[in-house]
């Protein structure tokens, strides 16, 4: 049934975008995207893949070309990363606000300067508040499926969707992943009807500058304002963790992944010690769970999926148990703190335990992140909690100077 | 779990070397196989490493291996210039092409050791590219011989999946040859 090849997370995500019948693709290549660029554009050229490839001069044209032909009822892709997603991101706010759904992968890479190829988070990190879903992949597996799932998501709501996976940890990685038979794909993703096409047929004045109020058309019916139309693409995002669940739950059951829909999670069952974050560090911190569950300490692990639109309430509940949490990311809100953990920290206000929370910041720029050391700062962290030090300023992993 | 690092220089194929032990491991029913390059820009001629983890269970680590079970290396002048044992486990396995017969070297630690010629095999078998023998699929069969990890069948249809058409036999008689005339030191 399943067919499994070994295969970098790039290829994955070139596999997933085939299976789910996209029909224009425009990219532009950028270090560690561009084999994913390279194997679509050779699948179009190939005949493997019906879709048009448009070639553009930047990102920023990239995420246009995307606009339009959604606008005019295509299922389009884009992948990028780093300063390319940082080009497109006035057009990431125009594609949320025009309720087109999109699906880009974001292959993580730290951002310049100084300049770097390698990974971390803080390209979309940084894109946290322009409106799209963004789901974060840890191995090469859940790229695939969740590129699948990020069509039906993002189509049932209207948002457009980021699937993040990390730049050369997955992108360049080799191993194993069950590519599911095009039939059942699209079986669970069907061809994409969209509510409303820009056509010849039926010309439109779309996204023209809206007055503070709102206002009649020429044909008399009162429409929506700006702020009319800003507070529907919150409330979209609002009912999108329901949906996302959902998908879950339909995928594993057609396919026999179930990826965790929100977050998922390891060895959580019993544990009163939780190490928390996004993407690859996340599956690493499961090895760490494992060593520090070896010394006595009941460790586990929640990887989150989903940071927007943040699952605040399903966390809360998750970190009902827990006497300490650990938050290590591959980024930072500059001047504060991780912003999974400010995150994590609002989520918990309303919580009746408060669990002491500690941040480190990891793997910056390609900086390896080892199981060990993850272990190791966590490991400092319980002692210190365990002694009643709630709060600590914000950790560097693997840092040398001061 | 078994953690393995491949040693070459750019231009060597150390990392088709150690996707398509990764393949051949998968076929021997180790269900977590990952293999990856060394992450950045390669240079030809310059010292490259690649590495292959392999495992029982589905893998969740992605970070650096820090001290490989088994290093392989392509190429001996390597030892010059690249530290290997700072990134092999003391009592590791280390298997090195090389013409220097497996009596002449001396290794650290407790590390196994295992010698082929991989050059002279693939010589033998006029399998060169650009000029230069193409050592990277002897190799394998080296590492078959020295760990008894994945067996020649399997690195055959890992060969056969990789290469193009009408390679795959040439470059697997280099592996069997390779497998027959390793020669593995006593340390147990």
């Amino acid at each position: 049934m399943n067919d499994v090849q070994i295969m970098t997370g790039n290829s994955a995500a070139a596999i997933g975008a085939k299976l789910s019948a996209v029909q224009v693709v425009a990219a532009y290549p950028i270090t560690p995207q561009s084999q994913l660029a390279e194997i679509l554009s050779q699948y179009i050229e190939g005949g493997e893949l019906r879709a048009e490839y448009v070639r553009v001069e930047g990102e920023h044209t990239a995420l246009t070309v995307c606009i339009s032909a959604s606008t005019v009822g295509a299922r389009v892709f884009t992948a990028t990363s780093a300063n390319g997603l940082l080009y497109m991101h006035e057009q990431l706010h125009w594609a949320a606000g025009s309720r087109l759904p999109i699906v880009m992968c974001c292959v993580n890479r730290g951002v310049g300067a100084p300049w770097t190829i390698f990974n971390d988070q803080q390209d979309s990190l940084a894109q946290r508040d322009t409106g799209w879903i963004q789901i974060y992949c840890r191995n090469n597996q859940e790229i695939l499926d969740t590129v699948i799932q990020a069509y039906r998501i993002a189509e049932a709501v209207y948002v457009p969707v980021m699937v993040c996976y990390d730049g050369f940890v997955l992108s360049h990685t080799m191993m194993p992943v069950a590519v599911p038979a095009a039939a059942r794909v699209r079986e669970f993703l069907p061809p994409y009807q969209p509510h409303t096409i820009l056509s010849p047929e039926d010309p439109r004045n779309l996204n023209p500058v809206l007055f503070p109020w709102r206002r009649e058309n020429s044909a008399g019916v009162l429409c929506d304002g700006y702020m009319e139309m800003r507070y529907k693409l919150q409330a979209a995002l609002e009912k999108t963790p329901a949906v996302i669940q959902e998908t879950n739950r339909d995928f594993a059951s057609v396919f026999g992944r179930d990826h965790g829909g929100l977050f998922w999670e390891y060895l959580t069952e019993d544990a009163e010690f939780y190490l928390v974050g996004l993407g690859s560090m996340a599956s690493e911190a499961t090895k760490a769970a494992d060593m520090l569950r070896q010394e006595g300490i009941r460790a586990g692990t929640v990887g989150v999926r989903v940071f927007r639109p943040f699952p605040a309430q399903a966390l809360r509940e998750a970190f009902q148990k827990a006497r300490g949490i650990v938050i290590f990311e591959k980024g930072i809100s500059y001047g504060y703190e991780g912003p999974l953990c400010s995150d994590l920290k609002a989520a918990l206000y309303r919580a009746e335990r408060q669990a002491p929370i500690h941040n480190y910041i990891a793997g910056l720029g390609g900086r390896d992140v080892k199981a060990r050391e993850l272990a190791d700062a966590a490991r400092a962290s319980w002692q210190a909690m365990e002694k009643g030090i709630h709060e600590q300023p914000t950790s560097w992993l693997n840092c040398f100077t001061g | 779990m078994y953690e393995i690092i491949w040693h070459g220089r750019g231009g060597q194929g150390v990392v088709i070397a150690a996707q398509m032990l990764a393949e051949a491991a998968y076929l021997q029913d180790f269900r977590g196989v990952t293999s990856a390059p060394t992450f950045g820009p390669e240079r030809r001629g310059a010292p490259v490493a690649a590495s292959t983890r392999i495992a029982q269970e589905e893998i969740r680590i992605f970070s650096q291996i820090e001290a490989a079970d088994i290093a392989v290396v392509l190429d001996e002048s390597l030892f010059r210039v690249v530290d290997i044992y700072s990134r092999l486990r003391k009592d590791g396995a280390l298997i090195i092409n090389s013409r220097k017969p497996l009596e002449k070297w001396e290794t650290k630690g407790d590390c196994r050791l295992a010698v082929v010629d991989a050059a002279a095999i693939a010589l033998r078998h006029h399998l060169s590219k650009e000029g230069a023998p193409v050592v990277n699929t002897p190799m394998l069969g080296a590492f078959a011989r020295a760990t008894g990890l994945v067996s020649l069948d399997n690195l055959e249809k890992a060969l056969n999946h990789k290469l193009p058409p009408g390679q795959g036999a040439r470059n697997f008689a280099t592996v069997k040859a390779a497998y027959e005339e390793t020669k593995l030191g006593d340390k147990p």
